[in-house]
């Protein structure tokens, strides 16, 4: 085998150990599925009938909520990542996969590819209960298509950056909080409201920052409206955020320990 | 040590490494012939660990020439790391996996192939003593069963060096045996093992060669046999009923040492039958009545004691001031 297959073999086989744990203990899969479905059932049943008075009641709100809860379940999902991550450098295995000739990277590919696929689902799943719920987006199969390929790409970074967090931690505890802000975020977007509703300060914040259009371009494959700027705004945010948690991951992770004298 | 034509299986000269302030490994100069156990002993905190850590990669020395199976650690890691096996003192195994699952990930990272890969497993599980618990959690295996588990993963891409760190620390006496056995056998097959541990009996057991390190430096080597030769912690312990019987024994064997409280005499000797039985001949000759006899054979302190003039483990200053109270 050349080195490339063998990168592939490794990173394949460290995938498969991640979806094995996934499988074993599925509680950290259906905590960050369920996070997301209580936001959707809160947003629409106990705000929705304030907050869509605007926009022409609970329905229409709805509409204009579901993109952004999707948004909300990546960053959430992407919190699972730190934890598995840290986990696997606090514990024992760690140190014998490092002792070990095994392609560079194939542990945190592992992780990340897992922690993906795990996104995708949980996805899924929210999507399903919006639907069930009367959500009735007008998007195409090529729209939705194109929706789930922001999402998939947002999602990517946001692991990248999640498993950097992870690998930054010393415990397990750390990890569990530091991307924590992740799920805060959503918040200062245009993914519960309408930014214009915001008080200045706060407004050019959210107009800002990457949640906003990657949020207003998959609101707009989904229910229509205007993307343009936004859709470029959201892939330079993802590219820009998944390369340098890409390259800071790769540097701690390859930093060596240097633990304690015994 | 006999010359041999072949490389050593591992060899170091001058490691050095410190933990900022703290200097951890001072020197050290190891050789381990192919095929054979090097023990190295000492105590908590004597840098055996830190050693273990540089010789498989984990972590750079800071100085000094390390070489396993011939190659560079620096220079060319994944040589070594495809030469080694590496089984610590605290356990490297998947929680979350099952006995069976966490040996099939070593074989698919060793790119057995499934066939290969399967027998392998099959064939490791037998040979620990892990076939029932093969599909089971690891949550519910022993302290011995992870051990032994461990092992078998390090097994898995047949190593021909094995580091060993602290394999039996925290085992119960029967599991302790089993691996015992279980490193005995790997040696056979022509295995060189690197082995830590702060217990001379496994040194005793196991090694060909021990080298004891304290405070960051190899402080004596040898076979165990002449190791234990130049200890003269070995001696007699003689118990007496009453104090004229320790007080005549003392005049028969003056180079003792008496406790006038305990009624006790120690005799140095190094433990042979012949050294016993002057003793007891002397005693049996002068009519003196001997209540227990115990031997003593020398043991880690007295090692310590014997090559570094300290014991293994600090003594506070009240216990000297005791030690040295008439």
């Amino acid at each position: 085998m050349t080195s490339l297959a063998y990168t592939f073999a490794d990173s394949a086989t460290m995938l498969r150990r991640n979806l094995k744990h996934q499988l074993r203990y599925p509680s950290l899969t259906l905590m960050l599925a369920g996070f997301p479905i209580v936001f959707l059932l809160l947003f629409v049943y106990v705000f929705g009938g304030q907050l869509g008075s605007g926009l022409g009641g609970r329905g229409a709100y709805l509409t204009y909520v579901v993109p952004g809860i999707l948004i909300i379940t990546v960053a959430s999902a992407a919190l699972g990542t730190a934890i598995s991550v840290a986990t696997d450098m606090t514990g024992g295995i760690i140190d014998r996969f490092r002792t070990m000739a095994i392609s560079r990277g194939a542990v945190l590919t592992g992780h990340v590819i897992g922690s993906l696929l795990q996104t995708l689902a949980v996805l899924v799943l929210v999507a399903g209960v919006s639907l069930a719920i009367g959500f009735r987006p007008h998007a195409s199969a090529l729209e939705w298509l194109a929706a789930a390929g922001m999402l998939t790409l947002f999602a990517f970074a946001l692991i990248w950056l999640s498993a950097a967090l992870g690998l930054a931690a010393k415990s397990v505890e750390t990890a569990s909080n530091t991307p924590m802000f992740l799920t805060l975020l959503p918040f200062l977007s245009s993914a519960f409201v309408v930014t214009a509703t915001m008080p200045a300060g706060l407004r050019q914040f959210a107009e800002y920052q990457p949640f906003t259009p990657v949020t207003q371009t998959v609101r707009g494959l989904l229910i229509g409206g205007p993307i343009g700027a936004h859709a470029i705004a959201a892939i330079a945010w993802s590219i820009g955020i998944a390369v340098v948690s890409y390259l800071w991951a790769v540097r701690l992770y390859n930093r060596r320990r240097a633990a304690g004298p015994n | 040590m006999t010359i041999s034509l072949t490389a050593p299986a591992i060899s170091t000269r001058a490691v050095r490494k410190s933990f900022g302030e703290h200097i951890v490994l001072d020197g050290v100069d190891l050789t381990v012939a192919e095929g054979t156990i090097l023990a190295l002993l000492g105590p908590n905190g004597a840098g055996k660990t830190t050693m273990v850590r540089i010789l498989s990669t984990l972590i750079p020395a800071d100085g000094g020439d390390i070489r396993v199976g011939g190659h560079d650690v620096v220079t060319d890691p994944d040589a070594v790391r495809a030469l080694i096996g590496v089984t610590g003192q605290f356990s490297a195994v998947d929680n979350l996996l099952t006995g069976e699952e966490n040996l099939r990930l070593m074989a698919d990272l060793r790119h057995l192939g499934r066939q290969a890969g399967r027998r392998r497993i099959a064939e490791l599980l037998e040979r620990f003593g892990l076939t029932g618990a093969a599909r089971k959690p690891l949550s519910t295996y022993s302290g011995g069963m992870r051990r032994r588990l461990d092992l078998a993963m390090t097994l898995v891409g047949d190593p021909s060096v094995i580091f060993l760190d602290e394999p039996t620390t925290g085992l119960d006496p029967r599991s302790r045996r089993t691996m015992w056995q279980i490193i005995r056998e790997l040696v056979t097959d022509g295995v060189t093992i690197f082995l830590t541990t702060q217990y001379l009996d496994e040194a005793d057991q196991l090694a060909d060669y021990v080298a004891v390190l304290d405070h960051g430096r190899i402080v004596a080597e040898g076979t165990p046999v002449e190791l234990k030769g130049r200890i003269p912690g070995g001696h007699i312990q003689l118990q007496f009923a009453e104090p004229a019987a320790l007080r005549a024994a003392l005049s028969m064997i003056p180079n003792a040492t008496p406790d006038d409280d305990q009624l006790i005499l120690q005799v140095p000797g190094d433990g042979s039958v012949a050294s016993l039985r002057r003793v007891l001949d002397k005693l049996d000759d002068a009519r003196i009545t001997v209540e227990h006899l115990s031997i003593h054979t020398p043991d880690l302190d007295d090692v310590f004691f014997a090559v570094t003039g300290h014991a293994t483990t600090e003594p506070t200053t009240r216990q000297e001031e005791e030690a040295l109270q008439p």
